[in-house]
């Protein structure tokens, strides 16, 4: 708030709004993100023994591993299935790489009436570059601290 | 006349017309059946949410237009606004038109903003006949507002689902059964509320603020009143307006209705209720014009509410400031007419 309005603010109204905030359900919540996260990483181990079976190992399993899991990831955002599990299942379904595929794929497709280039290509990390940008700066940090201890 | 900041119509512009689309999640609620047309589809048959937009709006301009058995000709001005930027869904409906057109943005308190410019524009004989309408869309609001559709994100308990559909009518100097008596105009209130999950607690002070000024300035009463209707608040901003109201000795809630509260039949991801400036548009447009023309409500009042923010404010830390207008409205129905 700026200048005059500063004073407008309402401490009290405030109180009281935040009084009857309708509780969120912690614990449905957890439950619900640790079911469905659980569930993509089980479904992620899973292909991981089967390739395992198929004769790929290392880099190249985890490689194989984390782009079918991106595929589905991005093939349930475009059927619009994604945005319902998320919706439930809240961080279970964020945080695995299936979500940070969703992070890329929605806004793509969102902005594809603006056209090919300044809407799905320029718009595609309107979500996902938070989520680069700190991810590789915090990478930078915890490489640092590991150099000196 | 004017006191306070209430206007009176001695001429008393009535609505001659009025015409409501909604989506398919509206359909399901009690106004599906009050709707002139109802969306399976809510692409509208359109490439884009924008477009689909823009032509509900248009489509219910039109419809009301010839529900009032009136032709471009006889429209004196068009008064509509919308959520989008630089209001693009209102100004690109209006060149389907021939008439004059002006541009309104009031958020979500657009609908009672347009009603209230159009019975000034007639009570002080400028016009004869005036549209007002406006509109909103689920997707493109999302798009604007928050975040894409597909992204997998879990919506907050106090937030509300913006209505997909579009109202018009048409108000007029002497044809119709339902008059306007009087609008009291809004004040923009900030009680300091800044999260843009709760609308419903950012605009309750501004609607409390409109309707206590509207009883002072017309002598009137709640209970005068046979519905006193808001626009959005949902039901968490209702109950804070009943409680603000109830502080400054007002009772309103054996009357009071909330669009917002009542849009949706079953409550699942839209929490506290409908928002946005179709909400008020479709369910004045629909159900309560149609129950007034039947003579079933007599007498309305109608305080639709929007929140004045952007995403850049939002963005930088600031507070929400809301406002609403108040519009008066009399059933001149006899009552005798059938149930709908």
């Amino acid at each position: 708030m700026t200048g005059k309005n500063a004073q407008n603010c309402n401490t009290n109204y405030l109180r009281y709004v935040r009084a009857l905030d309708p509780p969120t359900k912690h614990f449905k919540n957890c439950l619900s993100a640790f079911g469905v996260g659980g569930l993509i990483c089980t479904i992620g181990q899973f292909l991981r023994y089967m390739l395992g079976f198929a004769g790929l190992s290392g880099d190249e399993l985890a490689g194989a591993v984390s782009v079918i899991l991106i595929f589905f990831g991005c093939l349930l955002t475009g059927l619009g299935v994604y945005d319902r599990i998320g919706r439930h299942a809240g961080a279970g379904s964020i945080v695995p790489i299936t979500g940070f595929a969703n992070s890329v794929a929605s806004p793509a497709l969102e902005f594809r009436t603006e056209g090919y280039i300044y809407g799905t290509a320029a718009k595609m990390f309107t979500v996902a570059g938070a989520i680069i940008v700190y991810g590789v700066f915090s990478g930078v940090i915890v490489g640092i601290i590991y150099y000196f201890i | 006349m004017k006191k306070g900041n209430t206007l009176f119509f001695k001429t008393r512009p009535r609505i001659r017309s009025y015409a409501a689309i909604c989506g398919s999640k509206e359909r399901e609620g009690v106004i599906g059946e009050y709707a002139d047309i109802t969306l399976s589809d809510d692409m509208y048959g359109e490439s884009t949410y924008e477009k689909a937009e823009c032509k509900m709006l248009s489509n219910a301009i039109s419809l009301a237009v010839e529900k009032g058995a009136l032709t471009d000709g006889d429209i004196d001005v068009m008064l509509s606004g919308d959520l989008l930027n630089q209001i693009i869904s209102a100004s690109f409906a209006a060149r389907d038109f021939q008439f004059p057109f002006l541009g309104l943005y009031s958020a979500c308190s657009t609908m009672s903003e347009s009603m209230l410019l159009a019975a000034a524009l007639i009570g002080g004989g400028f016009a004869r006949n005036c549209v007002a309408a406006t509109g909103s869309h689920f997707a493109s609001a999302e798009r604007q507002y928050r975040y894409p559709l597909e992204l997998g994100c879990t919506r907050p308990p106090q937030s509300q689902w913006t209505v997909t559909g579009a109202g018009a009518c048409v108000i007029s100097a002497d044809v119709g059964d339902i008059a306007i008596l009087n609008a009291t105009l809004g004040r923009v209130r900030d009680w300091g509320v800044s999260d843009v999950n709760n609308m419903g607690a950012a605009m309750a002070p501004a609607a409390a603020d409109t309707l206590i000024r509207h009883f002072k300035d017309t002598g009137e009463q709640p209970s005068d009143f046979d519905m006193i209707v808001t626009g959005d608040l949902g039901a968490l901003g209702s109950r804070i307006l009943k409680d603000l109201m109830w502080e400054k000795g007002y009772d309103i809630s054996p009357n009071h209705v909330d669009c917002g509260e009542m849009i949706y039949k079953v409550i699942e991801d839209e929490f506290q209720g409908g928002s946005g400036a179709g909400c008020s548009a479709v369910v004045m447009n629909s159900y309560i014009f149609t129950k007034m023309s039947a003579g079933l409500y007599k007498r309305v009042l109608f305080a639709a509410t929007g929140a004045l923010l952007s995403t850049v404010s939002s963005g930088q830390g600031e507070s929400i400031p809301c406002i609403s207008h108040a519009v008066e409205l009399l059933s001149l129905s006899n009552g005798n007419g059938a149930a709908p």
